[in-house]
């Protein structure tokens, strides 16, 4: 199987949900029996961008704003309203049995591991089902008990494991069958930072050992900074950003935060002079300089003799995230 | 093939899970017992003369044989499609390389041999109250094996069909009592069909319940004579096909809407 094949494919993208409306009310109630009123939601609008194979890509948005929808009809789990999507080469919504055993989706809030036994029997199952050989079976699940350090945990019920435990015997179970494309939705949710940090890690090696195509989305932006040089930014259903993430960030937000420490409180006026000060008490301040500035602005701080400590930030994805948010906003409105 | 050579593993852990699920289970089976208060019933009834064929010992006899054959016959499939259509867990199964009624069906299965184990001293008492002609003649025994993989078959299938109708409403629970309360009478879970009169049994005999039950048991008990049997099993045939192609025609309908309104 070439690796050619493994990439993505969205074109005019559109998917409607027709919604059940009543207001409240026992009259409303009583009504809603005889007559129903229906309306159309738009959940993803003209939605297009390409990810090549073995790329890496955040899929980022407010809540509603369309992430999992398009994640699920990569996944061939909804069909779209209108518009072209390929993945691997298939059409998702045909569900081809060849097409589900290249693909793999893991939804930090659904699982697929059967909840009295042990995940081990749910590896066994999916080794059935994908057709695996014992000899494939084997060697992949040793490969990913390197990475994720499973063994001990995989033979406990998997109602007696922690979230963390779980989510590392959920992704097993979802890579058993080396799939070339992951969706991954919110694989980190719930999960303590560690545990954050190992399933990120995890994440990391698998694609850049088996080349496989993933497409993630996180309200961690830790995640997505760690993990993706590249983000699809969508809201209400709409592209607003593709691109590199260091772009997004220059785009959003061009300035760089100065943060600066010192024996005591500093001079307020006097920062305000080299930038927009957005914070300052009694040893620490912050000053947002624009990049071309940046240079010059440093230099100038480190002539006060008082300056303890100085250290150069990008704004929190966060921010920059909320800042395009308002920005579509504006837009629309 | 790969259906033919995942069975066995799905069948193994579907067995796992029902062990892991005993006491449930253990649970579930006792709510299948209503036919002892019939054999209370029916029995004082019987105690000084006999109704129609049935004397007490046919009446212990038929509803032993009742529970057993409901034991090694039910599907609880319904509960579970309810379930993940609702909670949108249904996805997981969906994303698999088989079809999730294969899968389904395995779970079903594998908890027979647990069910079985229940209803093995049952049947002993049954065999042993004197009431019972087991079929001993190979075509009976075959065809007692067809009935009852017929009963299963049909309810198999029609749990299917109620289970998948949650696609389209709000929850098929109710549709299930409805058929439930149709079941209990038109089975012969509670009474044996031929002591209703002509016209019910006449109903009886074209309506999908009693092949789900009361047919097998007949052959159990050795009341069915032998073109009862082949006619039965004819019947049983044409609901099993007509079952199984209306469960395949509404689960494709409805994950198509699945897809449409999402999960």
């Amino acid at each position: 199987m070439s690796r050619g094949d493994q990439g993505i494919e969205v074109a005019g993208l559109h998917k409607d949900y027709r919604v059940h409306r009543r207001k409240s009310g026992m009259l409303n109630t009583v009504r809603s029996i005889f007559h129903r009123t229906y309306e159309t939601v738009p959940a993803v609008r003209d939605l297009s961008f390409t990810i090549e194979p073995g790329e890496r890509v955040g899929f980022l948005g407010p809540n509603g704003a369309g992430k999992t929808t398009t994640l699920k009809i990569l996944a061939g789990l909804l069909h779209p309203t209108a518009g072209r999507v390929v993945v691997a080469g298939h059409e998702p919504r045909l569900r081809e049995h060849r097409f589900l055993k290249r693909i793999t989706l893991v939804m930090g809030q659904k699982q697929q591991l059967i909840w009295d036994l042990p995940p081990v029997d749910t590896f066994s199952q999916n080794r059935a089902i994908y057709d695996l050989s014992r000899a494939s079976f084997d060697a992949t699940l040793k490969e990913l008990d390197e990475l994720l350090g499973i063994g001990a945990i995989a033979e406990k019920p998997t109602r007696q494991l922690s979230l963390g435990e779980r989510m590392k015997c959920e992704l097993a179970a979802a890579l058993l069958h080396r799939p070339d494309v992951l969706f991954l939705d919110e694989p980190t949710i719930g999960l303590d930072v560690s545990m954050q940090l190992a399933v990120r890690d995890f994440i990391r090696a698998y694609n850049e050992r088996t080349g496989a195509t993933t497409l993630l989305t996180s309200h961690y932006m830790d995640d997505v900074a760690a993990l993706c040089p590249r983000v699809i930014v969508i809201d209400k259903g709409r592209l607003r950003y593709d691109g590199a993430l260091g772009k997004l960030v220059e785009k959003i937000r061009p300035d760089k935060a100065i943060v600066l420490r010192y024996a005591h409180r500093p001079d307020r006026a006097a920062l305000e002079r080299i930038g927009t000060v957005t914070e300052c008490d009694d040893a620490k301040a912050v000053v947002r300089v624009a990049r071309p500035d940046l240079r010059e602005a440093v230099a100038n701080l480190l002539l006060d003799p008082e300056l303890s400590d100085l250290t150069i930030e990008d704004p929190p994805l966060e921010e920059v995230l909320r800042e395009l948010f308002a920005q579509s906003a504006a837009e629309s409105a | 093939m790969r259906i033919l050579s995942a069975y066995p593993t799905l069948l193994r852990i579907g067995f796992a899970n029902a062990v892991a699920y005993r006491t449930e289970m253990l649970v579930w089976m006792l709510t299948m017992t209503m036919p002892f208060v019939s054999l209370a019933l029916w029995s004082a009834v019987a105690e000084s003369v006999p109704v129609g064929r049935f004397d007490q010992k046919s009446f212990v006899a038929y509803f032993l044989a009742t529970i057993v054959v409901r034991q090694l016959c039910g599907a609880w499939v319904v509960w579970e499609l309810i379930q993940e259509i609702k909670s949108g867990t249904l996805t997981s199964r969906l994303l698999k390389p088989i079809h999730p009624l294969v899968v389904y069906s395995a779970d079903n299965i594998a908890a027979i041999p647990l069910r079985a184990l229940f209803a093995a001293p049952l049947a002993l008492i049954g065999i042993t109250s004197g009431g019972t002609a087991l079929p001993h003649e190979p075509h009976r025994v075959v065809a007692l094996f067809l009935s009852l993989f017929g009963a299963w078959f049909i309810t198999f299938f029609v749990m299917v069909i109620i289970g998948c109708l949650s696609f389209f409403m709000e929850s098929s629970a109710s549709i299930f009592d409805i058929w439930i309360a149709c079941f209990m009478i038109l089975s012969g879970y509670l009474v044996p069909l031929e002591l209703f009169p002509s016209w019910v049994r006449g109903v009886a005999e074209v309506l999908p319940f009693r092949y789900t039950l009361g047919f097998p048991v007949e052959i159990l008990i050795g009341m069915s004579s032998d073109a009862a049997i082949a006619r039965g099993l004819v019947i049983q045939l044409a609901y099993g096909c007509g079952s199984a192609a209306m469960a395949l025609a509404l689960w494709r309908s409805g994950v198509r809407r699945f897809g449409a309104f999402g999960g």
